[in-house]
Formats: structure tokens, sequence, C-alpha cells
């Protein structure tokens, strides 16, 4: 990658000249915005998460006590587990149900397009919208058993589980048929006439193919699933809550909502709130490498 | 034309069948529930409305005009907000990556490598700081919110952006120079209408999130002047009990319909977003 680009700009003399004096007119708006929309923030975001602060004005430097906080706090490290135990859920949920559902797609089938279109327009409604529509359903189903969502927060975690599975399988799913689509129909062939069994063409020719869209969407769901947030918030909003060693603990909070909670909850937490926002990205980017790594690894193998 | 299909897949779209009922069927029920009085969803949210529950168009008519904020200023400022913000990192951030790959000096790779690393933070990590600086530089309205958007969504756009214009033949541009074009004249006659394909996946993909999106607008705008569809929709719920169930389903469902429009519109070209963009990202 990087030898093309070296090699392209090497030759490319004549047009690079001319290029390069219009550096005001396409580079600079991007470049401008991008500091004041990420990296003023985040670099801003950094040195917080060390202060004691109101307003970014006001901050005082007082070291890593707001990290020291932020891991004895009862309600973190609950959320911590609990969006773990929902990553694990929800990767197998998902991509299980979205690979059978692409595979039985695939084969020769009547609607198979509507089928795929159905499936998919969860992605284009919001999370908001979708916590509130699933928080109705869930509650008129559970108001026969004399209970609602938020009494219970096993109710509330499987709710979760179901509406992001509801959402992402469709989505999930279009990968898998783009992968399953690339796979060399003379394989298959070949598979069967060698006597192999359905099974056995499933599990010894077509999955090793598709191995690089698998690896995609398990880490799509993991990434997704750490980043939850809307449809946290509106289907149970971290409900229902306990005391535990002195300490608020919503029950059905992940990551990303405890973080916002924190903030909004008390003033003098401004601080342990952005330590937390810092120790969320560190989590969420090591994801993301681990990610790089593993595809790159599958390319060289090709 | 029937010989086609065996038995077995006939068996096959029978199952389908069933299975989509479970993603149409919530549809279904906020379109019916639209239409039902606020007791009635709460008593049965899946019974049909009878001559007594049935409200007509009622709950729409008071979903729009619920509150002090009427419902049809969200959908404008949602529109508009989408709209301006997907245009202008279109064209922004094509033009940042054709000159990212033909310069290839070191600003523009370090310029390309802090954009990579954005896609990678999550937004809880500059969320406070850029709601601060938002109401410093006095861009917390709809007007300005899409410079926010671009900055923040630079990094996605531009690494695909990137990715396509360097395979993308050096001759022709060359060819263009020869000819006495300038870089601003090669862009928008020559790279500009190549880039067709890539510019319409990553606009789907920034229509997408961001008409949807609910923490970054509600952070950085003026709340008490403006919303979006789902700043207001959460808004309704938050004061939860004395809300009408009915008028929320009917505004939940006015903001799904435009959706599934664009939807079934632009099906082909939302696919291939998708599968372009998780191919990259």
């Amino acid at each position: 990658m990087k030898k093309k680009t070296d090699s392209a700009s090497l030759s490319s003399e004549l047009i690079r000249r001319p290029i390069r004096r219009c550096f005001p007119i396409f580079l600079l708006p991007t470049f401008i915005c991008f500091c004041i929309g990420f990296l003023w923030p985040f670099i801003q975001g950094i040195y917080l998460s060390f202060c004691n602060f109101n307003t970014p004005k006001d901050a005082v430097w007082v070291g890593a006590s707001n990290y020291v906080k932020a891991f004895k706090d009862a309600s973190f490290v609950h959320a911590f587990w609990n969006t773990a135990a929902f990553a694990v859920v929800s990767i197998v949920l998902i991509n299980v149900l979205a690979f059978a559902i692409a595979y039985a797609l695939t084969q020769r089938m009547r609607g198979s397009n509507l089928f795929r279109t159905v499936f998919f327009m969860p992605n284009l409604i919001g999370g908001v919208v979708l916590g509130y529509i699933w928080s109705m359903i869930f509650d008129a189903i559970l108001k026969r058993y004399g209970t609602y969502l938020t009494a219970n927060a096993t109710y509330g975690f499987w709710g979760l589980v179901i509406l992001v599975a509801w959402q992402q399988i469709g989505y999930m799913m279009i990968i898998y048929i783009a992968g399953l689509q690339a796979v060399p129909g003379e394989m298959v062939e070949a598979a069967r006439i060698d006597g192999a069994n359905g099974r056995q063409t499933l599990f010894r020719v077509i999955i090793p193919n598709v191995m690089p869209s698998i690896t995609i969407c398990t880490f799509l769901t993991l990434t997704n699933s750490f980043k939850m947030f809307d449809q946290n918030m509106a289907l149970t909003g971290g409900a229902p809550s306990v005391m535990m060693n002195g300490a608020k603990v919503n029950m059905t909070e992940l990551l990303a909502l405890n973080i916002y909670s924190t903030y909004n909850i008390n003033k003098n937490w401004h601080g342990v709130a952005q330590a937390k926002a810092v120790v969320f990205f560190v989590l969420v980017a090591a994801l993301a490498i681990a990610q790089l790594v593993a595809t790159r690894n599958k390319e060289v193998q090709q | 034309m029937k010989e086609r299909y065996s038995t077995a897949s006939k068996v096959l779209t029978a199952v389908f069948i069933v299975i989509s009922l479970v993603w149409i069927i919530p549809i279904i029920a906020v379109l019916v529930n639209s239409f039902k009085t606020n007791a009635a969803v709460n008593l049965n949210a899946f019974a049909l409305p009878n001559a007594e529950t049935f409200t007509g168009w009622a709950n729409y008519v008071k979903g729009m005009t619920f509150g002090n904020y009427p419902f049809w200023k969200s959908v404008g400022f949602s529109l508009f907000i989408t709209l301006v913000s997907t245009g202008l990192i279109l064209i922004c951030t094509s033009m940042a990556a054709w000159y990212i790959s033909r310069v290839g000096s070191t600003v523009t790779k370090i310029v390309y490598y802090l954009c990579i690393f954005s896609m990678v933070v999550p937004f809880q990590m500059v969320m406070f700081t850029l709601s601060s600086t938002a109401d410093t530089l006095k861009l917390n309205t709809p007007w300005t919110i899409p410079i926010i958007y671009l900055g923040f969504g630079a990094g996605l756009a531009v690494f695909m952006f990137t990715g396509f214009v360097r395979s993308i033949p050096l001759e022709i541009e060359e060819a263009a120079a020869i000819d006495g074009s300038g870089p601003l004249h090669t862009y928008f006659t020559v790279v500009l209408p190549m880039l067709k394909p890539t510019m319409v996946s990553v606009g789907v993909l920034e229509i997408m999130w961001v008409w949807n999106d609910y923490l970054l607008p509600y952070l950085v705008l003026d709340r008490t002047k403006y919303m979006t569809i789902p700043i207001h929709i959460q808004y309704l719920k938050g004061s939860y009990g004395s809300v009408d169930l009915g008028a929320t389903m009917a505004l939940i469902m006015l903001s799904i319909v435009p959706v599934v429009i664009f939807y079934l519109t632009c099906q082909k070209h939302i696919i291939k977003g998708v599968a372009a963009g998780a191919v990259k990202g």
C-alpha cells in the first residue's frame, strides 16, 4: 500500500505541484472542521480526565484520582461486566442467525429479495425510536404475566439482546450474502461430486471460504455492542437500580450510558465521567486494533 | 417458471414468511396503536382498535401539536441537518482525499493517519468537550452543526474516498494537466464524475448516521430552540406516565414513513453502500 503511494506521487510531479498550491481549497476546510469536531475535543478530553471541573474553564489538576474513583465505582464495574456479557451473547446470537439466514437466502428460493428487504429495514430506524417500539411490545407481553420490563434486570438484559439482534441481523446478513456469493460455484460442485454431503460441504468448503466475512461481522457486532447507547437509554434507561456498597447501581446500564449518567447525576463527578470515557476509549480502540491485526493476518494467508 | 422451484425451496419460502413476521409485526403494532386511545394502548397493545378505542387521525393531530414545540419543526431541522451535513461531508472530504493521495507529503500522511485514528474513538470520549467547544464557537445551531458533523465524521469518509482515489489511474489527470486544466477544474470535471459510486456509498452511510443520531445534536444544539426527530421523541417519552402513548406511536410512525420511502427507493445503493463500508470499516 505504502509503496504504491510513493511511486504514484513521484511519477505525478506534473499534477502534484499545482495541487499542492491549492491546499487552502482542498484540505484546509476539512482539516479545520476536523480540529474543531474531533482533534481539540479529544486532546482536551484527555487533559480534563486528570482534572476536577464543572466547565472546561475552571478545571483544577488532580492527577490520577479520577481514575481511582472510576475503578472503585461499583456502577462502572457492573456496567463493564454487563457490557461484556451483552457483547458475548449478542455476537453469538446475531452471527449464527445472520449466517443461517444469509445461507438460506442464497439458495434458489422464491421471494429471496423481498426477505432481504424486510430483514434489513430496522437498520434505517434510529436507536431511540427502536427502543420505544420495543419497550411498548415487551411491556404488552409482560403485562399478561402481571409484570413489566423494568421490574427485573434479566428482562431488561434479554430485551436489549432481542432488540439488537432484531436490528443487526439484517445488516450482518448483507455482509454474509456478499461473502457467500463470492464462493466459487465450481468448488462447491467439486465437493459434491467427490461425495461430500450437505453438512460437509458447509463446514469444510463454504465456511472456510467466508472466513473474512465472519471476521468482519464478529468485530462489527463486538464494537457495536460496546458502543451501544441509544437503544440502551430508550429501552430501559438503566432501570431497575439497586444500592450496592452505598452507591446506586443501574442494573441494565451498559458502559456508554454509565459514562453519560455519571456526568449528569453529579457536578463533582464530571472529571470521573471523563476518566471513564478515556478508559472506554482505550477499550474500544484495543478491540479495533485486534480486529485490524486479525484481518491483516487473514489477508496474508490468502 | 414453476418447475424452477423444488418442493424444498417452497417449504423454505413458507418458513421465511413466518420468520419475517417477527420483523413486520412490531411495525404493524406501532401503526395499529397510533390509531388507538392512550388507555387502549396501555390495556392491550396487541388488540385491534374497536369502535370505542379507535381515534382516527386524532393522535396524529395531537402528536403534531403536543407540548410547546411543534413536530413539523423537528422534521424540518432533521431534514436540513441531514442534507446539509451529508452534502458538506461529501464535497469537503472527497476534495481532501484527492489532495491527500495526490500530494503524498508528510503533512498529508499525518492528516490521513489522524483520520483513521478518529474512526476508533467512540463518541463518549469527546462528547463533553465537543459540546463545550461548540458552545464557545457558537456552533450550537442547526445552521452550523454540519461543521461539527464534518469534523467528527471526516475519518470514515476520508478513508473510503482515499481508498478509491488511489485506484484511479494517474494518466487521465496528467492528460488533463497537459491540456492546461488547473487543479480545481480537473477535480470537478475529471475526478468528481469518477468518484460517483463511492459518493453514493459514503452518502448512504452518512445519511443513515446523521438522520438517526440522537446524542450529538442533543448535546450540541440549544435544545430550547432546536430539536431533531430523535430528540423530540425522547423528549416526549422523557416525561413518562403523563405521556400519551397513542400520540407517541403516531409520531414514531411519522418518523418511520420517510425512512421507509427512502429505503424502498434507494434500496440497491443502500445495500451496496453497507457492504462497501463494512469491508473497509
